[in-house]
Parts: structure tokens; C-alpha cells; sequence
């Protein structure tokens, strides 16, 4: 027989040990599926996890490593700390687009004025189109109590609507002969967010992320907002008895998170997307949710949780380039990833036992 | 007298990892006689009762039950045997009635009108009456637990278990409850009672068993002990009882004046137009019956809940509208009676729990940077200074036992110096000797110039340590008396008598 024990303290070990178990229950059950789709799927597994790192490609595919993990890093950071409080921001995909458009605008209003001010504003208004895109379910559950899942979620539609209406309208390239787009930021220098370093997909939107992780473990581990964060979500009576204003809370942390992820949007149109297009919305703020929980909410956790998160991104191109695998089912893969991280997760709170059922009753 | 048995025990163990909660554990409960289970919180009386009603299944040992062997695998066989509990936490739903709610306990509930009938004649054959159609969420505490009992009844059992039932009670409703237990034992029915209150056991029962630490110490006759030779058993040492330095009072410290405050929870207590004021030195201690206004009373008090500006006033300066911080920094400090959860975070560690409510006052913070070496040494100083059982401090609060917490929660708040100190059933779950420690800890703060409130639903606590007593009641409070010659009938009617006994139903329906 088996049985669940409660155990007196959350297991240190497994809850490192459980994103690991995930990743490899996630291969194994992949695997299957892969199967059934009439692949190989040693060789599909293979092409995900080992060709990106170590395969013929791995020279180019490796940069293409940062450029994914960069906007999954910076917008799961800032997801963390809201989920951590028991604040479901799952609308990071809208305000990755809102600060998108909003940055993109400012770099197009000016358009082709050459100065060093141009990229610094364009992010700052990033950052606050994200915040504003935040702010509106921050403000409607704070004055009127409404769930801040549904407007968030709800509002990533809203935005994607602006997103179309943007790329077909108000910032079309008026020299694009009618097709949809915005003006391409590689062709403008000003607005341009580089590789820093050629052929390592480094720009400067990783670097806002490593600084964000930074950031955030700070806030986590030494400072008091950090620690009103962690008490809100574990015990939000007692929250309230150490002084924490939840609305306060709520504010801060959608608030953060909104920024980080529209700082994620703009840094990705100005760099690897080049322009604001209808396709733009690439689902990095929802697998940015994945990737948080992949990193135990933890800001260090979370750099790593975004490079294997990255990497099926890129094996998973791959996959479905190389073997024909559908996309869909890269997509199911992540997915399976979270089912079987929140899953494995009872292990570190709960003991398996085994009981024989002869020895109970005696 | 020489009565049949009707339940023996013999040799009863359990062990959960680290701890044997019961070790060779036998006595025996004679035919229509009451038994005491006496002992300290953690000395295993809830597991075995556990064990006796089948939630728990013992490692060794064996019991007897109208000599066949018994050995329930889950509570429905042991009520099929006769055996039927009470528990300490009702499990009753508010929104249903209370005809409804018996029918959930019971495995083969009859019809509603038939069951609202039975209970009727039930309760009131026994003293106990209740009105089968009202809404659970409108009754008192005394009230519910008559539905926990009626439901026990209608079952009609051989042996009923008792966990520490007085615990909700008025003195008047204590009586009522006990000519009914003595009726039920007149009539054949055992009656197993656990408390650890011993002038109620010296009055209701036969005979008392004796645990500390999971093993039987003593058995004796309730009516030929004294209350302290018991509790030297329970305890194991003699006991000192707390000493009251004489001390002047000063000036008004903590005022309250017209504090009405609506509850956020609709089955609730709003407070109505309190008022109360204590001086530096004087301890004023807040009787009532569980559910009557206290949580929300400390809430006000807290800074959790707002109220209006000059509601309430600390050393003059209002503070209604001021949030738990600012409060602590003005000097006042609470401690709730929920511990985990609401006075500490579980799945935090005891370090952490240090900072929750210390912050302020103890300076642990330096521009939001938090100290995290001063946040050790306060915390390592309360479980030094109040003998917190604990691996370490990093260990996380929900791993302690209830009143070594209970130790560590109230620990953290006299630690801040308070001048004003609010505290909500400060020494609930602890084992008598913490308890006497914290009592006196309160009271060295009173001698010190500290304003302190206790607020308890032990009388003999609020007695103990009190200088002025005050009755909490539907959210209304006793304007308060001196507790020198007060009398325990006259606490039972400042506390509101006997909830229901006088067919005063009507008037709850106005609440």
C-alpha cells in the first residue's frame, strides 16, 4: 500500500530535487509521445536537449540559447515575486507586448533622429507600458475586489488586438508598400538593440535580466519588502499582523512584474524581433510562468529554469524542422514539464510509505 | 461499589517518528461511571482517545469492550460499538440547520421531520434544549456543542468521550452540562472526560487516570485529592503559584472609548461601543466565552482592523487609524490566539517568525536591509529566556508544539518592552508550568509600568493575574469591576449566563 505522510518540514532535498525529476519524467513521457507520433524518440530527445549544446549547429544555436532564456528570465523573475505573495499575474504576455508597442512607438515617433537618448527612453517607455498594462487589474482588484487572474489573462487578448491594430495601422512602415510591420530597428542605429558581443546572442535585454535576477534575490534574501512578500503568500493573516498593506503589496508586485516584462517586450522588438509585427506575441510571457515555477520561485533557480526552458525552444525548432514533429507537440512538452513539476512537487512536503497491508491489521 | 467493566485497556503504545505519544498505557472505565484523563497538552491523551474511537490504530496492547475484544479500524465501527466523542473543535457547518448538520454525523440518518422530532425529545429529556430548525451559524458556542452532544446521544452510546469540553462554556452552562453527563452516568452510560481543569473534575468525576509523557503516573479518586496534589501529578514538581509584586499604578496608558467595529466575517462578532481604560502598572483582564468579540477585539487593538481616530488613545495620542507598526512604534504590542497562522507563519523559520513582529521595536532593519544577525540573537534570546523547545531557530514554527510556540509567540512580544501589552488566550495548550512562567512574565511587565490586557476564557487565569475584570458578551463589554471578592457565579452572569436556558432565543434573532 502506499501512503502520503505530512512531513514536520518541507524536504530541502526535494524541492531541488523535484524540477530535476520533472525534467526527467517530462523526457520520458516526451518520449512516448513522440513515439506515438511515429518518431524516433530517442533521436527527438536527442535533437531537444543535445544538438542545441553540443550538435553540428551548437555554434549558432547556443547564442540563440541567451536569446530565448533572456525575455523568459526577466519576465519569470518578476512573475516570481508576485506568485510568491499569492498575486497570480498570468497576463506577462500582454504587458511583454504593451511595452513592445509602447517602446517601439517612442523609437518610430522620432524617427530618423540620430541620438544616444533615443534607446534609453525607448526602454524606459517599455518598462512603463508593461506597468500601465499591469496597473489596470492592480487597480481594479485593490478598489473593487475583482481576480486579478481574469483581468490579467483577459487583458493579454486586449493587447493583442492593440498589437495587430499597431502593426496594420498607427506604426506601419509608411515605405512597406502596404504590408503590415512597423520600420525594421536593425536598419536604425539609434533605436537598435545590438548583440553586444557577435554569435552569443548577448544583448542588452540579457543583461537587464541578469540584473533583474540580481535584483530580486537581494529583495528576497535580505531586504523587508522581500520578506512581506514571502510572509503575504505563506500566511496572509500574518501578514497582516507584521503591518503588511496587501493592497500596497498587490500594487508592488503586478507593478514590478508589468515592468520587467514590458522591459523584455521592448528589449526583443528593438533586438532579435527587429519590428513590431502581427506575429510578434511569441507566448514568452505564459512559458514564462513555467519557468518560474521550474525555478522554486527563486531568482537563481529561475537563470537556469530559463536556459532548459530555452533549450526546448530551440531543440524543439529543431525537432520540428529536422524530423517534422508537429509544433503542437513541443508545446505539449512544456506543458508536461509543469504538470509534472507542480506533481512531483507533493514530494517535498508529503513522505511516500510503503505499508504492507498485513502488518496494520494484525 | 463494585461495577461491571466496560472497558479495559491493556497495554496500549503508539509512536509517531520521534515521539512515543502513548507508552503501556491500561485502566478501565466501569459501567455508568465518569472517568477523568488528566494530564498536561502533549501528555498523549488525545492519542489515546484517538485509538479508543478508531482514528488511530495503537502499535500494541489491546482493549476490552463489554468483554469482547475491540479494535475499531475507523470511527463508524466504534460507533457501531457503542462508543461515541465529543471533540474539543466542532465540526459543524454554519450555513445549515441544526437538524441537518446531526444528520450528517450519523450513518443512517432517518427523515427530517422525524429526526427534528427525536432531537427535540432528546435534548430536552436531557436539559439540553435546541431548537432543530436554527441556523448553526446563529447559535452560541455552549449551544453547538449541545449539537455536537445531542448528535452523540441520538446514537445512544455506551461509552462517550469528552475532550475538554468546558473549554467554551460559562460557569452556568458547565452546570447544566454536568447534570447532564451525571444524568447519562445515572442511566449506564460511561463517560470518558479529558480536561485538565481540575476543580470541574474534582466535581464531575468518579475516578481520574494520570498521563505525562505518554505514560499512566497515578490513578486516584478526584474527591478525595486536592486540586494541587493533581496538578503536582499531571506536572511532576511542585508547583509555585504567580506572585504579584505590589506596585503603584500611574496614569491612564491604554484608553478605549466607543469602539464599534463591524466583523469582516458574517457569522462574526461586531464590537459594540467599548470602552475601557488601563493604567501603567494594572493588569485588566477580559473574560468571555469563545466567539463573543475576542479576536476582533484584539484585531482593534492590533491595528489589523482600522477604527475610528479617537477610539482608541496610547498614552494620549490616537491611534485608531494607525496600522500595527506605528502602533509597535508608539509601544504597543498584541499576541493573538490563533499562533500559527496569524501570530506566526508555519513554514517559516523561528528567525524569520522573530522579524514578523519585531521589527520595530527592536530595531531590526536599517533602511529595509534586514539584520539578519540581530534577528538571530532576539530570537536565539526568546527561546533561551522562555525555554522554547526547539532543534534551533531555523527550524520552522509549524514543527513546534502548540504551546512551545504558544512559549516562543508570547515570548517575542515581552521581549519588545512593551507599554502597553494586548494579549488573547496567552497561555492556551501550554503545560502548567509555562503557563505560571508566562503569567508571571506578564506581571513583572505590570510592575515594570507596562498597561497589560488579557484577554482569556480560563477564568481561573483572569483571576490569577487580573486586577479589574471585564465580561466581553455578544461583542459588548462589562463596564469592568475590581477582581478582589468577586465571586464565580457573579463571573458566570457578567459573562452572560446560561446561553438559551432561559428560552431567550428571541433575542439572537435581532444579532
Amino acid at each position: 500500500m502506499l501512503r502520503l505522510e505530512k512531513r514536520p518540514t518541507p524536504s530541502r532535498f526535494w524541492s531541488w530535487g523535484t524540477p530535476v525529476l520533472a525534467v526527467a519524467l517530462t523526457m520520458i513521457a516526451g518520449g512516448m509521445l513522440f513515439a506515438l507520433l511515429g518518431k524516433d524518440p530517442f533521436l527527438a530527445i536527442k535533437t531537444i536537449f543535445w544538438d542545441p549544446l553540443f550538435g553540428e549547429f551548437a555554434w549558432y544555436l547556443r547564442g540563440q540559447l541567451l536569446v530565448k532564456a533572456g525575455p523568459l528570465a526577466l519576465i519569470a523573475v518578476g512573475l516570481s515575486l508576485g506568485f510568491r505573495a499569492g498575486i497570480w499575474n498570468i497576463g506577462a504576455e500582454g504587458q511583454y507586448i504593451m511595452g513592445a508597442v509602447f517602446g517601439a512607438a517612442v523609437g518610430l515617433a522620432v524617427y530618423p533622429t540620430e541620438s544616444r537618448l533615443i534607446f534609453p527612453v525607448m526602454i524606459l517607455a517599455g518598462a512603463f507600458g508593461g506597468w500601465v498594462w499591469a496597473m489596470i487589474p492592480a487597480i481594479l482588484k485593490t478598489r473593487f475586489n475583482t481576480n486579478e487572474i481574469l483581468v490579467s489573462l483577459m487583458l493579454v487578448y486586449v493587447a493583442e488586438t492593440i498589437l495587430s491594430k499597431a502593426a496594420t495601422g498607427f506604426l506601419r512602415n509608411p515605405e512597406g508598400h502596404g504590408f503590415p510591420g512597423s520600420r525594421s530597428f536593425s536598419n536604425y542605429p539609434a533605436a537598435h538593440n545590438p548583440e553586444i558581443f557577435a554569435g552569443t546572442g548577448m544583448h542588452w535585454g540579457v543583461v537587464a535580466a541578469f540584473i533583474a535576477v540580481i535584483f530580486c534575490y537581494v529583495l528576497l534574501q535580505r531586504h523587508i519588502v522581500g520578506f512581506q512578500i514571502k510572509l503575504a503568500g505563506q500566511a496572509p493573516r500574518a501578514a497582516r499582523f507584521a503591518g503588511v498593506d496587501p493592497n500596497r503589496l498587490v500594487v508592488l508586485c503586478l507593478g514590478l512584474s508589468g515592468a520587467l516584462a514590458g522591459l523584455a517586450g521592448v528589449f526583443e522588438v528593438s533586438g532579435p524581433a527587429g519590428q513590431i509585427s502581427i506575429d510578434f506575441s511569441s507566448g514568452y510571457g505564459f512559458t514564462a510562468i513555467i519557468v518560474a515555477f521550474l525555478g522554486r520561485l527563486n531568482p537563481l533557480g529561475i537563470l537556469l529554469a530559463s536556459l532548459v526552458m530555452a533549450l526546448t525552444y530551440v531543440g524543439g525548432e529543431g525537432a520540428s524542422t529536422d524530423l517534422g514533429l508537429p509544433k503542437a507537440a513541443i508545446q505539449a512538452f512544456q506543458g508536461m514539464l509543469l504538470f509534472f513539476l507542480l506533481g512531483a512537487d507533493l514530494l517535498s512536503n508529503y513522505r511516500i510509505r510503503f505499508t504492507l497491508i498485513g502488518k496494520e491489521t494484525r | 461499589m463494585t461495577r461491571e467493566n466496560l472497558l479495559t485497556i491493556e497495554g496500549l503504545s503508539k509512536s509517531y517518528p520521534g515521539v512515543k505519544a502513548n507508552e503501556d498505557v491500561s485502566f478501565k472505565i466501569a459501567t455508568g461511571e465518569i472517568h477523568a484523563l488528566l494530564g498536561e497538552n502533549g501528555a498523549g491523551k488525545s492519542t489515546l482517545v484517538k485509538m479508543i474511537y478508531g482514528l488511530v490504530r495503537p502499535d500494541e496492547g489491546r482493549m476490552i469492550l463489554r468483554g469482547q475484544s475491540y479494535a475499531p479500524s475507523e470511527p463508524r465501527e466504534a460507533r457501531a460499538s457503542g462508543v461515541a466523542m465529543v471533540f474539543q473543535h466542532f465540526s459543524l457547518f454554519d450555513a445549515l440547520n441544526v437538524a441537518e448538520n446531526v444528520a450528517l454525523g450519523m450513518d443512517n440518518p432517518p427523515k427530517q421531520r422525524e429526526l427534528a422530532a427525536r432531537i427535540r425529545e432528546v435534548s430536552e429529556g436531557y436539559g439540553l434544549p435546541l431548537d432543530p430548525a436554527r441556523l448553526v451559524g446563529d447559535l452560541s458556542a455552549g449551544e453547538r456543542q449541545r449539537v455536537e452532544i445531542v448528535r452523540c446521544l441520538l446514537q445512544d452510546p455506551k461509552l462517550l468521550i469528552m475532550d475538554e469540553p468546558t473549554s467554551v462554556l460559562t460557569p452556568q452552562e458547565v452546570n447544566i452540562l454536568f447534570d447532564t453527563l451525571r444524568k447519562l452516568s445515572a442511566e449506564g452510560t460511561s463517560i470518558l472526560y479529558i480536561s485538565h481543569k481540575l476543580e470541574e473534575i474534582k466535581a464531575l468525576c468518579d475516578e481520574a487516570t494520570i498521563l505525562r509523557r505518554g505514560k499512566v503516573v497515578g490513578t486516584c479518586t478526584p474527591r478525595e485529592k486536592s486540586a494541587r496534589e493533581m496538578a503536582e501529578m499531571m506536572v511532576g514538581a511542585t508547583l509555585n503559584s504567580p506572585e504579584r509584586p505590589a506596585g503603584e499604578l500611574g496614569e491612564v496608558s491604554l484608553e478605549v472609548r466607543n469602539l464599534s467595529v463591524a466583523s469582516a466575517n458574517p457569522f462574526g462578532t461586531s464590537l459594540r461601543d467599548i470602552g475601557f481604560a488601563v493604567r501603567k502598572g494594572e493588569v485588566l483582564g477580559i473574560g468571555g466565552v469563545a466567539g463573543n468579540g475576542q479576536d476582533e477585539l484584539l484585531m482593534a487593538l492590533s491595528g489589523e482592523a482600522r477604527t475610528k481616530r479617537d477610539s482608541i488613545q496610547v498614552n494620549g495620542t490616537d491611534i485608531g487609524e494607525m496600522g500595527p507598526n506605528e502602533r509597535r512604534r508608539l509601544g504597543l504590542v498584541t499576541a493573538p490566539e490563533e499562533r500559527l497562522g496569524h501570530a506566526a507563519a508555519p513554514d517559516m523559520s523561528l528567525m524569520e517568525n522573530a522579524l514578523l513582529s519585531g521589527d520595530v521595536r527592536k530595531g531590526l532593519t536599517r533602511k529595509g536591509f534586514v539584520d539578519w544577525g540581530a534577528t538571530r540573537a532576539f530570537a536565539q534570546g526568546i527561546v533561551e529566556k522562555f525555554d522554547v523547545r526547539t532543534p534551533g531557530i531555523s527550524t520552522a514554527a509549524r514543527a513546534l508544539s502548540g504551546g512551545n510556540l504558544q512559549k516562543f509567540v508570547l515570548g517575542r512580544e515581552i521581549m519588545q518592552d512593551p507599554e502597553v501589552i494586548i494579549v488573547n488566550q496567552p497561555t492556551w495548550g501550554v503545560d502548567a508550568a509555562a503557563a505560571a512562567f508566562i503569567r508571571q512574565a506578564l506581571l513583572d511587565l505590570a510592575a515594570k509600568g507596562a498597561a497589560v490586557v488579557v484577554i482569556s476564557q480560563d477564568i481561573d487565569e483572569v483571576m490569577e493575574v487580573a486586577d479589574r475584570f471585564a465580561a466581553l458578551n455578544e461583542g459588548r463589554l462589562s463596564p469592568p469591576v475590581p477582581t478582589k471578592g468577586l465571586t464565580i457565579d457573579e463571573i458566570g452572569l457578567m459573562l452572560g449566563g446560561a446561553h438559551g436556558m432561559h428560552k431567550a432565543e428571541v433575542s439572537h434573532a435581532e444579532a
